[in-house]
């Protein structure tokens, strides 16, 4: 059955019509949860407000298992459904480079929408500066293309790699969750926190 | 004061709630799509289309520009730009129904308003040419490829926050 739009049971239209209430449900969800607020988000990195860590794995262990049970129900073909290919070298230093702008900027880019759609200023500018950098990539892309393109290794998934079932991983991350909400909920008794 | 500060506090969900509910409308976004969510893919859309409008020979020069358009006929009608137009509705809702729509610059009070302007505009700049050179953001690659149980979006994850927690130490006078 599932996805729907790749087994073309809904049209091309209906498929972007449904993009956009998507991304209601997201923006609802980000913006209700605090995501709208770099200091609630940067708490993750000193412990004082550790909301980031709680939501971001809740939600990734919700729709990990959502997956494997519409699977197991026959409801959905998992090799229909987009995995992102992992190409090393630029997963690791793209990931460094975000994880700076993430601290010294306070949003990512889906967070940053979210404040900018609520009056946020700060959130705005860093909207800004996510088209100047993505501007700046495009612009110097042929002294970056080497690193783009190197460490290939196909869209494997993290249990093929590792020789495990999806459901075996599956576990695995649910029980590091687990560890890392009882070290986050320890933090946020340590350290004080204002609301904002 | 005390009230205050817990009908403050109550005005947030529940994190692991919205947790949940996050994960099922990524669930939804997999089901109905076949694919996750996003939000640098969106900006680059624009980008390409307003350089596709304003200086087309430019875009057939460039070739990041030139791949994305040989897969993207028309950039802006694509999935990840209908999405974003969502997020910035329902992020607007959600303020809305709890009172947080409002103007401001907010920062910790040991850094001026100018500062805070300063560091959003370097973060968001390395954070957006981050999320070219890593293929997707904390949406877009960590959230949505470790749901998909991604080797790369497991990697992109780890180093986004692993990178994040290595220089907060260098950066604890603007958040505390």
């Amino acid at each position: 059955m599932g996805p729907l739009f790749v087994n073309n049971i809904i049209s091309e239209n209906t498929n972007f019509l449904l993009a956009f209430f998507i991304g209601i449900g997201f923006g609802m969800v980000l913006e209700s949860s605090g995501f709208s607020s770099s200091r609630k988000l940067a708490g993750i990195f000193y412990g004082y407000d550790t909301v980031v860590l709680k939501v971001f794995f809740t939600a990734a262990l919700t729709a990990m298992l959502g997956l494997l049970f519409m699977s197991l129900f026959g409801w959905i073909d998992l090799s229909l459904v987009y995995v992102n290919p992992t190409y090393l070298t630029s997963a690791i230093i793209g990931g460094a480079v975000m994880g700076v702008g993430f601290i010294i900027g306070g949003f990512c880019p889906g967070t940053s929408f979210c404040g900018a759609a609520i009056g946020k200023i700060d959130a705005m500018v860093f909207v800004g500066g996510l088209f100047l950098g993505i501007i700046l990539f495009s612009e110097t892309y042929p002294l970056w293309e080497k690193i783009y393109l190197a460490g290939f290794k196909g869209s494997p998934k993290l249990s093929e790699s590792l020789g495990l079932s999806d459901g075996l991983l599956a576990l695995g991350v649910i029980l590091m969750a687990v560890a890392m909400f009882y070290v986050a909920e320890w933090a946020e008794r340590k350290f004080p926190r204002e609301e904002y | 004061m005390e009230e205050k500060h817990k009908d403050r506090s109550r005005s947030y969900l529940n994190p692991y709630l919205g947790g949940v509910l996050l994960g099922l409308v990524l669930l939804a976004a997999n089901f109905i799509s076949g694919r996750g969510l996003g939000a640098s893919g969106a900006v680059k859309s624009v980008i390409v289309a307003a350089t596709q409008t304003i200086a087309p020979a430019h875009v057939e020069k460039n070739a990041y520009y030139h791949d994305y358009m040989q897969e993207h006929d028309k950039p802006l009608k694509s999935w990840l730009v209908f999405q974003m137009a969502g997020v910035l509705v329902g992020g607007f809702i959600s303020g809305a129904l709890w009172g947080r729509l409002k103007l401001k610059v907010e920062h910790s009070p040991k850094i001026t308003s100018r500062k805070r302007l300063f560091l959003a505009a370097i973060g968001g700049i390395l954070f957006g040419f981050g999320s070219q050179l890593g293929r997707g953001c904390t949406s877009g690659s960590a959230l949505s490829g470790m749901a998909v149980l991604s080797l790369g979006g497991f990697i992109t994850m780890a180093a986004i926050f692993g990178t994040a927690f290595a220089f907060a130490y260098f950066f604890r006078k603007n958040w505390i």
